[in-house]
């Protein structure tokens, strides 16, 4: 008797704590689903970027790796071929006519070939790739600072953030587009590359040109850079969030 | 529980001084065992640590394996969860620790007929979906952080670290006495019922003092820009990779830290316990001397 009681008591708490957890998990998929509480978790992001910014000097570098600490395998996400008929001839002829322009608000408008940043001073760096997904690579990326490339162009004062539009578009016909702030541009370690352990990049990695942007996540690593736009406010491109993985709920400060 | 201040209503029978009289009366005292901010700070963390968990499990799943190390290097992950389509063609969750696998089907790997690391349930959100996951995670990580901290000055400041949670010599030497008594289920009554036995120290301290600053560490390690501003991070940890999986161990050990936690307090007295922690105030029970 006392035996079935417990039995009835014990088969009872296992289904209300069952219950009750069924009904938390549905209650935080509503609150994921609402209107208000996203917005209310995204506040965390200006948070974290605040503090970051407030504790990390602004020319600190990330960690550089010797060789022996590359990985055999860097895998390639995302998009891994832009698929466009264009791309594929500039492809076939290693990207001869490849241009990047620098345009927006900049007193001077740029037009940088392939050949000439090849030219430039170039920066190699061991660094490590993190996947928001998880999972970190090593590579050696070498490339033009960046930088170099914006202060020929003279950003104006109200330049707030680059934005990269890039040739790849996806299975749905979004264009791929990242943004990241002009400051960050200057970082020693931000770099536009071409290479990837000493061989030119391949079309999964980004040819002929992608970002290197060593103290944010890979998603903010655009591949196959066409045109950077400095302007004042991310409105109005794309669903104004700054970024194609942005505009799908990742975080435009993506430090973390 | 600390300054155990005694409950202003008078007991009805007083525990008399064995010298004079040896019979005495079972009675209960009121004991004030928890301070208002240690209450406030303890049911802030529950919230938080189930969120925590399961929006961590929700970003696990999005590669779900852990390495050694600064990289990955997916042909010798400690551990992975994995869907594996078997010589049928159904499909199995496969879970891999250390190079051993092991059928997990229905729990790890694949369950209700999706191909997920852990299951539906124990994510937040449920469906597979990184982003609203980070989210979730990065919120609640800065309300357990500050929470934490202001529960850490308290602490230092209130000296409850000190007086109530910090084994004391004479605690160590009860180890022994203290493993048999749980394992039979023997709780502490009277005097003894007043403050933490040793066994509930050494488990709130460790996950007070190792686990819960573990946590945080190995959190801020896998961000890129805070091994930029403190490389030192992977230098401790063993690097990004390693630091996830120490993550990953940490967050387990919460798990298991609150099973036995919840079990113990239903255990013990669910009620007195629970109203403790919301009023501060807890009965003790004094068994009293027959005659």
């Amino acid at each position: 008797m006392k035996q079935q009681r417990t039995m009835a008591r014990r088969g009872f708490l296992k289904g209300t704590v069952g219950a009750a957890s069924l009904v938390a998990l549905a209650g935080c998929d509503n609150l994921t689903q609402s209107a208000w509480f996203p917005g209310m978790l995204q506040k965390a992001q200006g948070l974290t970027e605040a503090a970051q910014r407030a504790i990390t000097p602004a020319n600190a570098l990330a960690k550089e790796y010797n060789e022996t600490d590359i990985s055999k395998v860097f895998p390639a996400n995302g998009n891994t071929d832009p698929g466009a008929q264009e791309y594929a001839d500039m492809a076939q002829g290693n990207f001869a006519g490849w241009n990047v322009s620098i345009g927006g608000r900049v007193k001077t408008p740029m037009m940088y070939s392939l050949a000439a940043i090849k030219e430039m001073p170039a920066r190699t760096q061991i660094t490590r790739h993190d996947c928001v997904e998880g999972w970190s690579a090593i590579g050696m990326w070498t490339g033009v600072p960046l930088g170099d490339l914006l202060r020929a162009a003279e950003p104006l004062p109200t330049a707030k953030y680059a934005v990269f539009h890039c040739a790849d578009v996806d299975d749905e016909g979004i264009a791929y587009y990242e943004s990241m702030a002009v400051a960050d541009c200057y970082h020693p370690q931000t770099i536009v590359a071409y290479e990837l352990n000493g061989r030119p990049l391949d079309v999964p990695h980004g040819a002929p040109l992608r970002l290197r942007f060593e103290r944010q996540l890979g998603y903010k690593q655009a591949k196959y850079i066409q045109r950077i736009e400095l302007v004042e406010s991310l409105e109005g491109i794309g669903m104004g969030r700054g970024g194609y993985w942005e505009d799908q709920g990742y975080e435009w400060y993506a430090g973390i | 529980m600390p300054n155990l201040m005694q409950s202003p209503m008078p007991m009805a029978e007083a525990v008399s001084t064995p010298e004079t009289i040896k019979v005495s009366h079972a009675t209960t005292e009121r004991v004030y065992r928890h301070r208002l901010l240690v209450r406030i700070c303890h049911w802030l963390n529950v919230p938080c640590l189930v969120i925590l968990i399961m929006s961590g499990l929700q970003i696990f799943n999005a590669h779900p394996a852990l390495y050694w190390g600064d990289r990955s290097d997916r042909d010798h992950p400690l551990l992975s969860i994995r869907p594996m389509r078997t010589d049928g063609g159904e499909l199995k969750g496969v879970t891999t620790v250390l190079g051993r696998q092991f059928d997990t089907t229905g729990v790890l790997g694949y369950s209700n007929d999706s191909a997920r690391a852990f299951p539906a349930w124990a994510t937040i959100p449920s469906a597979k979906w990184l982003a609203a996951g980070r989210q979730w995670h990065l919120f609640f990580a800065w309300v357990f952080v500050v929470n934490g901290v202001l529960f850490a000055a308290y602490g230092l400041y209130s000296r409850h670290f000190k007086n109530d949670l910090v084994p004391t010599r004479h605690d160590l030497t009860q180890i022994p006495q203290a493993v048999k008594d749980h394992l039979v289920l023997r709780h502490p009554k009277g005097d003894e019922a007043r403050g933490y036995n040793v066994l509930q120290k050494l488990a709130y301290a460790g996950i007070l003092f190792v686990v819960a600053p573990v946590i945080v560490l190995t959190g801020l390690t896998m961000s890129p820009t805070i091994d930029a501003a403190f490389p030192w991070l992977l230098t401790i940890f063993g690097g990004r990779q390693a630091a996830r999986t120490i993550h990953f161990i940490a967050c387990f050990s919460f798990v298991g830290f609150i099973l036995i936690h919840v079990s113990q307090v239903m255990l013990t007295g669910f009620l007195n316990n629970i109203g403790s922690m919301i009023t501060g105030w807890s009965t003790v029970r004094h068994e009293g001397v027959k005659p």
